[in-house]
């Protein structure tokens, strides 16, 4: 009796694990299959075309890849300095009375949902935008700033794990030296925990190209590409969550299949590089 | 200047831009808590909590239709994807070990967390609202119980893996078959850990809106049928907040404090729980 007992609890437990991978397989081939009509529609001119008209029944991804790529690109270069500013604050700067408590605060501020960072940039940061900036507020600027904020948390919170990764007895030899502390963090601390530290940002990146709620409420879902940051914009997150449900046509459908599946694709090579290369066994779980 | 007064004041100019950095990032973050807080509290009231959602103008609204929404959704979601996640979890630590299959597991599992969840949302789509027709409940639920097992998975084999594995072979050697070692000794001694994994597991699903965009939809009134569209707080908060009336962005701020107190609140329990296991 124990011994079909065992073998079942093993079987069961391993069918379950293994459905994690066929989940995983099962989405790539459902959008795969939903992007086929679209795909020998157009083909490779998917991702070269600009013009997306849905009433013309023509599907150009260019603008939302290309708010895709530029939005990240600002949030990633605002979030990365700010985000190092944090974490030696946090790991080398910070008196003990405060580590504790701004720690915890910035992880928790971490697990808040990106829909208020989202309600948030729309209620109080697009007004600011448009004053300064002009435009309409709502614009690739509003949302590259926003995306900054959202992941800002995240990224300093383990570039400040990497960096607290390195031994003390490194640190201490460098101080014993003579080293400032600006000597330790460059000489010591970053070579030590460089890998970490960029794996986290590569994350981060990866994070930062799927988000969806943060962004949709501040850029407009306009597909047009146009190099004034102040004008309204649109990327592939921000083109789904807008035209789902809108959706009345089968071209349409498949199109916006499509858009899922290339976002799929390059969240997962992006995170992959960012695991496989940078952070292999350093991180577990994270 | 000597090149020690150079280093110095090197390291003084950059020691300044970090603390000026972090006081920057910390006045962003703490200028949106502070945002929710004021606009939750001041838009939170009895009416919040007993009346559904109601056009724009009329003074009797609330959110108990997003609210009751959101328990159904996370709670389905919660109540397949536990199990599922812990026992899935329990192969990788106890099973499958070291071995090439767990490895991959783990790995596309650690993929899986940061893969954006509207690629989700559009998966589900396609899998169980076009055939059935409608947007509904369920869809919604299974959306996020997809996102929810690869979190209490990785969770799980990561706690299983603390037990010290001293006792599971006094249990073995008292002669109990594996899946009791398991069941009786190996969960015993992570309870707290499986747990913390749970309620985080819980807590990221809870604050999930691009998934539920096109799965569970929304509905303005109170429905408890899951086969139907379903409102959540995340969708409602969104819907309210871009509409043009004051008196709806005010109750899509109550959603997202009452949203936001309850994430914080799940996170800080789980927080407490790790420090007192760590203390032990």
């Amino acid at each position: 009796m124990n011994q079909i007992l065992d073998k079942i609890f093993a079987h069961a437990t391993k069918f379950i694990a293994l459905s994690v991978l066929l989940i995983v397989a099962w989405i790539f081939t459902t959008l795969f299959e939903q992007s086929l009509f679209s795909l020998q529609a157009s083909g490779f001119d998917f991702i070269t075309e600009t013009l997306w008209a849905p009433n013309l029944e023509k599907f150009g991804a260019l603008p939302a890849i290309y708010g895709s790529v530029v939005s990240t690109f600002l949030a990633m270069v605002l979030a990365v300095p700010i985000a190092i500013g944090v974490a030696i604050f946090l790991s080398e700067l910070a008196p003990a009375k405060l580590k504790s408590p701004v720690g915890v605060s910035i992880e928790l501020l971490a697990a808040i949902p990106s829909v208020i960072y989202g309600m948030w940039g729309l209620f109080y940061f697009v007004p600011i935008v448009r004053d300064i900036f002009g435009g309409v507020g709502i614009s690739m600027l509003s949302a590259g700033i926003v995306l900054s904020i959202m992941i800002l948390p995240f990224m300093a919170a383990v570039t400040r794990d990497a960096m607290n990764t390195t031994p003390d007895i490194l640190k201490e030899s460098a101080y014993a030296l003579g080293g400032t502390k600006w000597d330790v963090i460059k000489d010591v601390i970053i070579p030590y925990a460089k890998a970490g530290i960029i794996g986290s940002f590569i994350l981060a990146l990866g994070r930062a190209i799927g988000e969806t709620m943060a962004v949709t409420f501040v850029m407009g879902n306009v597909h047009k590409i146009s190099t004034d940051l102040t004008q309204p914009a649109t990327s592939i997150p921000v083109a789904l969550a807008n035209e789902f449900t809108e959706a009345d046509t089968q071209i349409y459908y498949s199109s916006l299949f499509e858009l899922s599946l290339l976002l799929l694709v390059i969240s997962f090579t992006i995170i992959s590089i960012a695991k496989f290369y940078f952070l292999r066994r350093k991180r577990v779980g994270a | 200047m000597t090149h020690t007064q150079k280093r110095i004041i090197i390291n003084k100019v950059v020691m300044s831009l970090s603390t000026l950095s972090a006081m920057i990032g910390m006045t962003f973050l703490f200028w949106i808590l502070g945002v929710l807080v004021i606009n939750g509290i001041e838009a939170l009231n009895w009416t919040t909590f007993s009346e559904v959602g109601a056009p724009p103008g009329y003074e009797e609204s609330g959110l108990k239709h997003a609210l009751i929404g959101q328990l159904y959704i996370v709670g389905v979601a919660a109540f397949a994807g536990v199990p599922l996640g812990i026992l899935a979890g329990t192969y990788l630590s106890e099973y499958g070990q070291k071995s090439r299959l767990a490895e991959i597991i783990r790995d596309v599992s650690d993929i899986m967390m940061s893969a954006p969840s509207i690629v989700i949302g559009a998966f589900v789509y396609a899998i169980v609202v076009t055939p059935m027709g409608h947007f509904s409940g369920w869809a919604g639920s299974i959306a996020l119980t997809i996102i929810m097992l690869p979190i209490i998975l990785r969770t799980t084999d990561d706690m299983l893996r603390l037990v010290p594995a001293t006792l599971r072979e006094a249990a073995f050697a008292l002669g109990a078959p594996k899946y009791k070692v398991i069941l009786q000794v190996v969960y015993r001694g992570a309870k707290v850990g499986i747990l913390t994994g749970v309620l985080l597991g819980v807590a990221r699903v809870a604050g999930e809106t691009a998934p539920l965009l096109f799965t569970s939809f929304n509905d303005n009134f109170l429905n408890t049928d899951m086969s139907e569209p379903m409102a959540s707080l995340t969708v409602t908060m969104y819907n309210y907040a871009t509409s043009p009336y004051e008196d709806w962005q005010k109750l899509g701020w109550a959603a997202a404090f009452i949203l936001s107190m309850f994430i914080l609140g799940l996170n800080i329990i789980a927080r407490v729980f790790l420090m007192k296991k760590r203390g032990k």
